[in-house]
């Protein structure tokens, strides 16, 4: 059996006593949200907290709420199910909702939240295995070990940024707001992450994430587009979102972010450039397909060959743009 | 961040986990449970209550043979707590059936062959039972994309999706074709403790 080692179980029912909980137990102490992440790293040994904190219990992190601004606010523990069963988010954000129902299975869907999706740990083929595999090989970097298995001689860790959430929520202009018993801030989705495969929040450890915060649609059209071996189960091994803006046919503003290619999500700055004031036919998206290319850098840590895997950024930028058209 | 514990020694937890008592309503009965805090509700129902018609596979999500139904949906009982099953209305393959027989379901899986080895049967069982709980009808793109977190390694899956939709018809109260009879195995079903060897 895989079994979870034991902890310690809290069940707060705010989130003023959830941050006071992380904050008085320390850094051996987690949030679990549906589990569908952290339980099966804990399985495997990644984490051990000493402390868990479960928000179950937080009925106030749950659901959504439209604004008449036409802004919309996802609480933290919003489930995926909840969030695909929406038939306005499918409607007026069906590029966030596509990506929400890629996500691994329909009965992990109805446990996990959007909350767990945006700050779900890195991946890599190294160390999502379990004790015994992991000791077999000395351990990595990310986990106990001093060598990376990926880039050996590398210093740092490149466990991939996977969540399909993300891409799509950095390019709608998404922000995230978290508590903690400092008081709240607000930020943008885009600034959670740090290229590191260890240390890939920039949230502290007694910080909640409480809400995801999306702006009116307005004229913005977008899409994602997910690479994967099967048509379920499976994380992204390249994730695109684009998003664009049109000034007439002319491109006023374009997003193009990527997930499953570094150890946080990838923003295209000079694809996004190269479209501005154009019209998006075939030879453009192809164009900017080139460019955005050359910033991705695959490792050999994921599912699929990694030179192939960066040759699919083209393809799936490209396609991407004129399905976002 | 999540903290990265000290794998190879025990967290100091894990020496002492002080267990709680709980009601947990399985199969529309309480049971008054005992068990530590860190138990998944697979743990509980099999090594506890005794309910091991819920597999464990891989124990990571990645197979859905621990199905069960709680609270009218599916869950992974190897990725949820059973302390947080308190309240809730957890239904697991032993409670399908009724005074009155098998659950259509049941039958259906029996009448199609729908297993073969059986291992994932159950989990199967739960999730199409959630689903047609609450679509009577659905169609077999639905069924397909609603059991899309169930593997099995055996059947296929064409006859899985067939049973579903015969469960389904009988649960609508429409009449079935009679279910195909031995003679589709290719001749006669041995006699029963007669072993039978392949070549
Ligand atoms: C077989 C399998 C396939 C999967 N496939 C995919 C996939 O295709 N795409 C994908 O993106 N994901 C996939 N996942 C990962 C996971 O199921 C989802 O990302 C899910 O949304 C995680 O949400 P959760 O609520 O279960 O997270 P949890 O496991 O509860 O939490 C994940 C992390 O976030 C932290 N956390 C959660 N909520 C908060 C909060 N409000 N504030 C602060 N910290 C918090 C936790 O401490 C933990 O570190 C898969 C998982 C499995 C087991
Ligand atoms: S990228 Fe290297 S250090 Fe990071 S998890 Fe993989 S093998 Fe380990
Ligand atoms: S045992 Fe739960 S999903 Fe495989
Ligand atoms: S019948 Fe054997 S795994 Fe499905």
């Amino acid at each position: 059996m895989m079994r979870l080692p034991a902890f310690k179980y809290l069940a707060p029912h705010s989130v003023a006593e959830t941050v006071l909980m992380l904050s008085s137990e320390g850094p051996g102490a987690t949030v679990v949200a549906g589990g569908t992440d952290l339980y099966p790293n804990m399985k495997r040994r990644h984490q051990v907290p000493k402390t868990v904190v479960s928000l179950r219990r937080v009925a106030d992190l749950r659901g959504t709420h439209a604004g008449a601004d036409g802004s919309l606010r996802i609480g933290a523990s919003t489930t995926l199910m909840a969030l695909e069963r929406d038939a306005r988010l499918k409607a007026e954000r069906p590029a966030l909702w596509a990506a929400v129902r890629s996500i691994s299975t329909p009965v992990l869907r109805t446990m996990g939240t959007i909350g767990g999706n945006v700050l779900l740990d890195t991946r890599c083929n190294y160390y999502d295995q379990n004790l015994e595999w992991r000791r077999a090989i000395n351990n990595c970097l990310k986990c106990e070990g001093d060598t990376c298995w990926t880039a050996p001689g590398s210093d740092r860790c490149w466990a991939v940024n996977s969540s399909d959430s993300v891409p799509v929520l950095i390019a709608l202009g998404a922000r995230a707001r978290l508590s903690s018993p400092r008081g709240h801030r607000e930020v943008p989705v885009e600034s959670l992450y740090r290229d590191d495969g260890i240390s890939y929040l920039t949230k502290d450890h007694d910080e909640v994430l409480t809400e995801l915060v999306l702006p009116p649609v307005g004229p913005w059209k977008s899409h994602y587009g997910k690479l994967r071996r099967r048509g379920t189960f499976d994380f992204p091994v390249l994730g695109v979102a684009t998003a664009l803006r049109f000034d007439g046919d002319r491109v006023a503003e374009a997003r193009i972010v990527l997930n499953g290619v570094g150890s946080s999500p990838l923003r295209c700055t000079e694809a996004e450039g190269f479209l501005l004031g154009k019209r998006i036919d075939p030879e453009t998206a192809k164009a900017a397909g080139e460019i955005a290319f050359r910033p991705a850098k695959p490792l050999d840590n994921t599912d699929f060959e990694n030179a192939w895997r960066k040759k699919m950024v083209k393809v799936y930028v490209r396609d991407g743009l004129l399905a976002a058209k | 961040m999540s903290p990265h514990g000290n794998a190879a020694g025990k967290p100091a937890a894990q020496k002492r986990a002080k267990k709680v008592t709980l009601t947990l309503r399985v199969n529309g009965e309480d049971h008054e449970v005992l068990f530590a805090p860190h138990k998944t509700l697979l743990e509980v129902l099999r090594e506890e209550m005794g309910l091991t018609g819920t597999k464990h596979g891989c124990e990571l999500g990645e197979c859905g043979t621990c199905t069960v139904v709680v609270d009218g949906e599916p869950m992974l009982s190897c990725l949820m707590l059973a302390v947080e099953c308190d309240g809730r209305e957890i239904t697991t393959v032993e409670g399908l059936s009724t005074a009155k027989g098998p659950h259509p379901l049941q039958e259906a899986f029996a009448d199609l062959n729908a297993a073969q080895c059986g291992y994932c049967t159950p989990g199967f069982l739960c999730a199409s039972k959630a689903l047609l709980d609450r679509n009577p009808s659905p169609t077999r793109e639905q069924i397909r994309d609603d059991l899309a977190g169930n593997l099995c390694r055996c059947t296929g899956y064409a006859k899985i999706f067939e049973a579903v939709e015969r469960a389904a018809a009988v649960m609508r109260g429409e009449p079935v074709p009679p279910p195909p009879g031995n003679e589709d195995l290719g001749g006669a079903a041995p006699a029963q403790g007669e072993v039978t060897r392949g070549a």
